[in-house]
């Protein structure tokens, strides 16, 4: 077992090069530099190469031409970097070309602050970019997560020719963990057919992400359509936390998911039924893994680093049947377990015991 | 009957969307016969624009990539850096490549990034309307000057070879036109060029046309060729602004 203690933007970045990634493009911003300088220095002994683009359209459009021609290619960006990259999402999503990003979320709007926050929820899950595409967005809560599913990431972007999308917060990017390196394993991917690679010996091929003909763009959004249901259909993740018999549940996502556990604990300690329903994947939203509840608690929190966001997703996932409330630090601040505890017991009015 | 001229490999049989008179067409054969005297269209990923060129990569017989309005450049990085065997280049508009792709425009060439990069110079924004761009001439009435560009308001014209010249990892820029036959062969010199400077690895490689758009000009073919000729050219630096040491040799 190979486990080292890094960075958490680092197990990205390393997570990375042994799924394959061939060229990454990047500009530095805090909290995801650490990202592209890693990179910097690892990937081109890997055989790769790393560009710093002039800014993120740059980055991002270099991401699209490179993956034209099949390579595996990644970039990573933090909020403000992230909102200059989404024409960029918009033309991967069209074109259909598989890319990985990464968005270390920090505070925002604005210029905001370089703290943990959940704050671009909205613009990571419901398509940042202009037009009507969907992004499997994969949402970790340590370190080895951000490892594992930047591992996967990649086989998700071929297998949809679709860009995924690694969406963290400042505080998973910065934090060190140990972090066992594993191999990627082999999946059977598509052949990428569709490369622009130079026609020699076939015939010519097209990339681009527009129809200008009414009928034709039906037919495209249609085709786009369709892909983005199987997506939702196969691609819903979530972990659940004490819920077998759980009154009431706390739904929170990355940090807020890690967190969340320890009150799920010092909850059953004292007796309450608390379970965790913690998202995986934020687009496709884990709806089913809601759904199942819907009979069976009193009661929701999400627990968010942002204004309220993700619970939108909740309420329409459980159909408004049950009170579904909001649990939330924002500008760079995380909760503490007491804190979100005492939220839940006043919400629900629970009687805590000493000593919390 | 002998065949005297005929279309060349490097295009495809589809039949030109652009209006009746504008030289895009004319650029597009040049770039076409360059590509298949090189004998490189196997080995050749061109990115189209947005703008009258969106389309050019159903003309073109070589492997090609749509980009984003302005992005062209960044896109053929992405696509050189990942097979940097192939040639690459971008056919773009002047509103493309001088407006809103002007940060890609200095980077490539700051880069030295080895790809060939066609501007297409037709001093107005032609697939929107015919508004102003960055190379419209002082006094030129476009849909959005229509008193004429005026320099207290939006600047003198920008001549983008010249500037891209003076940076270092620029290896190859010159500025052309297809108002003649003379001219034509010139252009088509310096695109053969420009891809030359590519395959031998020496840096970034640009080559501006001048061309014309007697739709949105509201002039016909032949009158917009003499207008090119007495306010672009005189306005514009012609000829080969940089040429590298290797290729004056050969
Ligand atoms: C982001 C964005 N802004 C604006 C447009 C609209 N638009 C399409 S073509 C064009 C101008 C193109 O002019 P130029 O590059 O000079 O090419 P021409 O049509 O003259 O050949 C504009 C502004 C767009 N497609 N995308
Ligand atoms: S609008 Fe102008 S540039 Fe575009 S095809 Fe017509 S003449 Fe050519």
């Amino acid at each position: 077992m190979n486990k080292v203690l890094i960075k958490g933007n680092e197990a990205i970045a390393q997570a990375a090069i042994e799924a394959g990634c061939k060229l990454f493009f990047g500009y530095p911003i805090t909290p995801s530099t650490e990202v592209v300088e890693y990179l910097s220095k690892h990937l081109p002994k890997a055989g790769g190469t790393v560009v710093q683009g002039e800014d993120e359209v740059a980055s991002i459009n270099m991401c699209y031409g490179a993956a034209a021609t099949g390579a595996r290619v990644m970039t990573a960006s933090s909020s403000p970097g992230f909102s200059l990259k989404q024409e960029g999402m918009s033309y991967l999503a069209a074109a259909e070309l598989p890319v990985v990003v990464v968005n270390v979320n920090r505070a925002g709007p604005g210029l905001g602050g370089l703290g943990p926050a959940q704050s671009d929820y909205f613009q990571c899950t419901k398509g940042g970019g202009h037009g009507d595409y969907r992004l499997i967005v994969l949402a970790p809560s340590k370190g080895q997560e951000l490892y594992d599913f930047t591992l996967e990431a990649f086989d998700l972007a071929d297998k949809y020719r679709n860009p995924v999308l690694i969406l963290a917060d400042g505080f998973l990017g910065q934090m060190m963990e140990p972090i066992e390196l594993k191999e990627r394993k082999v999946v059977e991917l598509p052949v990428k057919d569709w490369a622009t690679t130079g026609c020699k010996g076939r015939e010519k091929r097209k990339i681009a992400s527009y129809a200008l003909t009414n009928e034709v763009g039906e037919e495209h959004c249609l085709a786009w359509q369709k892909k983005f249901d199987s997506m939702r259909e196969v691609e819903q993740r979530w972990e659940e936390f004490e819920t077998a018999d759980a009154e009431y549940l706390l739904v929170g996502y990355g940090t807020c998911g890690r967190i969340a556990k320890s009150v799920v604990l010092e909850a059953r300690r004292q007796g309450i039924k608390l379970g965790l329903i913690r998202p995986i994947t934020l687009w496709p939203f884990p709806e089913k893994g809601l759904a199942a509840f819907k009979n069976q608690v009193k009661g929701i929190i999400t627990v968010e680093l942002n204004a309220g966001q993700m619970i939108e997703d909740v309420k329409l996932a459980v159909e408004c049947k049950m009170p579904v409330h909001l649990c939330s630090r924002q500008g760079g601040m995380l909760p503490s377990d007491n804190e979100i505890l005492n939220f839940a017991a006043k919400t629900f009015g629970w009687s805590l015991k000493e000593g919390v | 009957m002998e065949q005297v001229f005929k279309r060349t490999a490097g295009l495809t049989e589809l039949p030109f969307h652009y209006c009746p008179g504008c030289t895009h067409g004319i650029i597009h054969r040049l770039i076409g016969e360059v590509l298949a005297e090189l004998d490189v269209i196997g080995d050749t990923v061109g990115v189209a624009p947005v703008g009258c060129a969106g389309f050019s990569l159903d003309f073109f017989s070589c492997d090609f990539v749509g980009a984003a309005h302005g992005r062209a450049q960044a896109v053929a990085t992405g696509i050189k850096r990942a097979l940097p065997d192939k040639l690459v280049f971008s056919y773009q508009g002047d509103g493309d490549i001088a407006a809103i792709g002007t940060a890609h425009a200095i980077h490539v060439a700051a880069r030295g990034e080895n790809i060939t990069s066609i501007m297409v110079n037709n001093a107005v924004f032609g697939m929107t309307g015919g508004q102003m761009a960055p190379t419209t001439l002082l006094g030129q009435k476009t849909t959005t000057s229509p008193y004429g560009r005026d320099k207290a308001l939006s600047g003198p014209p920008i001549d983008l070879p010249k500037t891209i010249a003076t940076l270092e990892g620029a290896a190859y820029v010159a500025a052309v036109s297809v108002d003649s036959p003379k001219n034509i062969a010139a252009a088509k010199k310096a695109i053969k060029r420009a891809f030359e400077v590519q395959q031998q690895g020496l840096g970034f490689a640009l080559v501006s046309v001048l061309s014309t758009c007697p739709t949105n000009w509201g002039l016909s073919p032949v009158d917009s060729l003499e207008w090119l000729r007495n306010n672009m050219m005189p306005i514009y630096q012609m000829g080969e602004l940089k040429v590298p040491a290797e290729v004056t040799k050969a």
